[in-house]
């Protein structure tokens, strides 16, 4: 841009929209919805060890309402359908839907009358992790494929309208 | 477990528990055995619930926890069918006494024309949510329970799942879900 011309080396020019999402995406705030041994592998990625926070996504809210990262770590039944999806409405815009393992995305082994094949029936999920659980790598390998998806505008899979959501947009 | 000490199991005699509850319930029982060490003990239906209060309340044997109700529909099995006059389920209570450290397993075989057991809450109030759980998976209600509903299930569902005879991918629940009146 001309302007960087004619200032100094340390001042840069950008929209507001690249900034916010900058912030967006190194400052994930995730909701665990852990329902079954994913969650362990869940627990695993934001400790020590793997240290989820190294991709600022370590702020674990455990109320919908300040998180903007849904992660369905497990199977979800039936009757526990309808507590998700009341999760997921709670959170505000924009947000994100990680769909964690086997049973999450597909209903795994458990081809039975009670289980969900699959929560993407219900929920707009931006990303499937495969495996059974997954390895922590492979959850981090989500985050971070949402935080690219983040970074290059791409709006979230459940935004309600472009309109609504203007901002989200690079 | 310790038969050895209580039970003389190991010189061929029967367990003392056996010959306890047979002199008290001669019609009652209808069937001891004892494999693998387990002892198990087959009740009528109208007198399972005096042989478990003998059970509890004897203060030689003193089965005082009641560890798990369950149940098993054998209508699969012919042999045991027709062992039990074509009695479709078991209900099996599993007890253990914290006196003796004995464990045994007391069964009653239900029809499926009287589907029905006294419900043992008045005995071990742990009770209530074991029963409730065989109610929601067979259909087997237990009379003067004190909240016999759905533990498991949805308060609306219809069907017992345990049972043989239901298709494990469901009669169409998972097609007919509706979501929206659910999360109403």
């Amino acid at each position: 841009m001309g302007l960087e011309n004619r200032s100094d080396d340390n001042i840069i020019t950008t929209t507001v929209d690249k900034v916010i999402n900058w912030g967006r995406k190194n400052s994930l705030w995730p909701m665990p919805f852990g329902t079954a041994c994913c969650a362990i592998e869940m627990m695993a990625t934001l400790a020590s060890k793997y240290d989820l926070s190294r991709f600022g996504a370590e702020a674990i809210r455990f109320s919908p309402r300040q998180s903007d990262l849904l992660i369905v770590s497990g199977r979800i039944s039936l009757k526990m359908m309808p507590v998700l999806k009341k999760i997921y409405d709670q959170m505000p815009e924009p947000k994100w839907v990680i769909s964690m393992g086997a049973c999450a995305s597909c209903g795994g082994v458990f081809d039975t009358y009670t289980l969900i094949q699959g929560v993407d029936q219900f929920l707009p999920v931006d990303m499937y992790i495969p495996g059974c659980p997954p390895r922590p790598e492979d959850l981090i390998d989500a985050v971070m494929q949402i935080q690219r998806q983040i970074d290059s505008g791409e709006l979230p899979k459940g935004t309600l309208s472009d309109a609504n959501s203007a901002s989200v947009t690079g | 477990m310790s038969e050895e000490e209580n039970d003389t199991t190991s010189s061929g005699k029967s367990p003392v528990v056996f010959e306890r509850v047979k002199e008290q319930f001669q019609d009652g029982v209808l069937d001891l055995s004892e494999e693998f060490d387990e002892l198990s003990l087959v009740a009528h239906r109208d007198s399972v619930y005096e042989i478990l209060e003998f059970l509890k309340n004897d203060a030689k044997l003193s089965y005082d926890f009641l560890v798990d109700v369950t149940a098993v529909d054998y209508s699969q099995m012919e042999d045991v069918l027709t062992k039990y006059d074509y009695a479709r389920f078991m209900v099996v209570y599993h007890l253990y006494s914290y006196k003796t450290g004995d464990r045994l397993r007391v069964k009653a075989p239900v029809h499926e024309k009287e589907l029905s057991v006294r419900t043992v809450t008045s005995l071990w109030k742990g009770a209530a949510w074991l029963e409730r759980e065989v109610y929601d998976m067979f259909g087997i209600t237990f009379e003067n329970h004190p909240n016999l509903r759905r533990i498991l299930m949805p308060d609306d569902f219809e069907g017992y799942p345990l049972c043989k005879d239901y298709p494990l991918r469901g009669r169409g629940e998972r097609e007919t879900f509706d979501f929206e009146r659910q999360n109403a």
